[in-house]
């Protein structure tokens, strides 16, 4: 049952995650067999295709889920409807097409080819990681978060303002800004890759962290029923946290593109406190969790909430720090390391608040009181697992595979080539290969679980005992 | 938290620290990009060197390849490739113009891109 009429347009935005997601993780599956099979599927998809293909879903899904995970909580923090659902459902047809154009794109011409129809000599920003959509694509990001960002900015400004909102809007407002930087490709490879990382870094290391704390605050006051005023308190500290640590932090990657060598202990020292905000943040779900006013029947949920802190301390904190010392970077840059990192910390941090909150949000609107069925909670929290424990062994075998190549290849008296490493070290990519098939068992199980006990009663919640006011 | 640390202090971290920070890093940016012209090698920047990064751009090479360790893992760094094909332009464009459409059976293999000839010079 939904507070609000208008939240409805969220379901669409999160389908559409859910359908990009299973997407991203087949292409996944193709990666990981070309690293040990190097022909397969070559030349049709080749693995730069495949590649593009994997982290521009994985981009694109997740702004999806952002973009719904707006439009669900904004009504019910403004307390008012939405400013216009029309214009939502508009732009989430227009974000889906030219989503899924852009990707056939990929798939069906090559990239140069591609480059040339959409006239990227015209204003070049094509083919830099993460950015590789036509320069016509990324207008149309812009346009759609634009529009976006007015529906949800209006529909603050009419009603009830909360931290919440707030933190999430300048999160979004932040991540439509900097994406503006995907415009400025100099001739300049250091002034290039200067700015690349004000897209990349200071999204994910910073605007985005915002976002996943509002999302976390919201799902945590609705869950726990602790007072609003000690959660955004804590929503206040720690997105303090991500900024202080990670805007200076972007100096991680300042290390070896031939910008300052003062760079290396900026981004060292500062970087080094990044781990900071992920840390408080799973701090926070526990801490919130432990002074409960209520049991909430959506254990699934709570689950994610309760998990995403950790993995994302665990992928974003914990390995990052690992490799982030300039000297050790210096031996680590760009193998194998960096994947390991890359994977976990998406997974932790963003892919699982934004699973948190579809979890959170999908038994309403789809006409639920507050909760699925046990029965398809079960199912939910069975892949909760199965995801979580496969990312984190895809994470250990990239690590091993990282350590090796390292050694291997940069550190031992006698270095080796590139590809005889590669070979050495295939095992590790077999492994890793299997636990992402265990990961895609775990995705197919948590779509069933939308499917299973849908005629079972919801489940419910014992209540807590009861406490005297001076007690709690 | 306890009383003593209220909401509006926490608020004030958040607005000052971010303001602080976002002005020491422009501070750190502008001294950086002041200091570049010394650094990158700007003057060999000719028309050449830009085709060839519009080449690199266009191919997708970073799909697979890094550059000064950014990229994709699947392919050596091309940031020292001149050195490791024993400094010669010759070695590598005939490297490029001779993958095999087809690919190697159960290796690795890079797509056959066909290059032009002024695209393989920048490139």
């Amino acid at each position: 049952m939904l507070q609000y009429k208008s939240q409805a347009v969220a379901k669409p935005y999160f389908i559409a995650a859910i359908a990009l997601f299973i997407g991203q993780i087949l292409f996944g599956l193709i990666l990981g067999l070309q690293y040990v099979m190097g022909d397969f599927l070559f030349p049709e998809i080749p693995f730069n295709v495949a590649r593009m293909v994997h982290t521009n879903l994985l981009i694109v899904w997740l702004l999806f889920g952002f973009m719904g995970a707006a439009y669900y909580l904004v009504p019910e923090e403004a307390e008012t409807e939405l400013h216009s659902p029309g214009l939502a459902i508009l732009m989430f047809w227009i974000f889906l097409i030219a989503g899924a154009l852009t990707v056939l794109g990929y798939l069906l011409v090559p990239y140069a080819r591609l480059a040339e129809l959409t006239g990227n000599h015209l204003w070049p920003t094509m083919g830099r990681e993460f950015l590789e959509q036509p320069t016509i694509t990324k207008v149309g990001i812009v346009v759609v978060a634009l529009a976006f960002l007015y529906n949800v900015g209006m529909t603050i400004l009419k009603g009830r303002k909360t931290v919440v909102s707030l933190v999430l809007l300048i999160g979004l407002v932040g991540l439509a800004v900097l994406f503006l930087f995907a415009f400025y490709n100099p001739e300049n490879l250091v002034k290039d890759k200067f700015y690349w990382w004000w897209v990349v870094h200071l999204w994910v290391e910073g605007v985005w962290e915002l976002i996943m704390g509002a999302i976390l605050a919201f799902v945590l006051i609705k869950l726990t029923g602790v007072d609003r005023e000690v959660i955004e308190k804590w929503l206040y500290v720690i997105i303090a946290m991500a900024l202080i640590t990670g805007i200076i932090g972007t100096g991680h990657h300042y290390f070896w593109i031939g910008t300052p060598e003062y760079w290396q202990w900026w981004g060292s020292i500062f970087s080094a406190l990044e781990p900071l905000p992920f840390f408080m943040m799973t701090v926070f779900a526990f801490n919130m969790v432990n002074r409960r006013r209520r049991n909430h029947p959506n254990k699934a949920a709570m689950l994610w909430a309760l998990g995403t802190g950790v993995m994302a301390f665990l992928g974003a904190g914990v390995w990052g720090f690992l490799h982030t010392l300039a000297p050790v970077n210096y031996y680590t840059h760009g193998s194998q390391i960096t994947a390991a990192h890359g994977h976990m910390a998406f997974y932790g941090a963003y892919v699982m608040i934004v699973l948190t909150i579809i979890s959170y949000a999908m038994p309403m609107l789809r006409g639920r009181e507050a909760a699925n069925s046990n029965r398809s909670q079960v199912v939910e929290m069975w892949s909760f697992w199965l995801m979580t424990v496969s990312m984190v062994f895809i994470t250990l075998f990239l690590t091993g595979a990282g350590i090796l190549q390292v050694w291997l290849q940069r550190y031992s008296d006698d270095p080796q080539p590139f590809m005889v490493v590669q070979e050495k070290i295939e095992l590790f990519y077999w492994m890793r290969e299997v636990a992402g098939v265990i990961f895609l068992i775990g995705l197919v199980l948590y779509v069933i679980s939308f499917f299973v006990g849908q005629r079972q009663p919801e489940a419910s919640a014992k209540p807590l005992p009861a406490v005297s006011p001076a007690e709690a | 938290m306890s009383q003593v640390f209220t909401k509006a202090m926490a608020r004030n971290i958040f607005y000052g620290g971010s303001v602080f920070f976002i002005l020491l890093f422009l501070a750190l940016t502008f001294d950086t990009i002041k200091v570049l012209p010394e650094r990158d090698n700007r003057a060999n920047l000719t028309e050449k060197v830009a085709h060839g990064k519009a080449v690199w751009e266009e191919n997708n090479c970073l799909g697979c390849h890094t550059l000064l360790g950014e990229g994709a893992y699947y392919a050596p760094e091309l940031g020292n490739v001149y050195k490791r094909f024993g400094e010669s332009k010759e070695a590598i464009k005939a490297f490029i113009a001779s993958r095999p459409v087809e690919g190697i059976p159960g290796r690795r293999s890079m797509p056959q891109f066909n290059l032009s000839e002024e695209d393989g010079r920048a490139g």
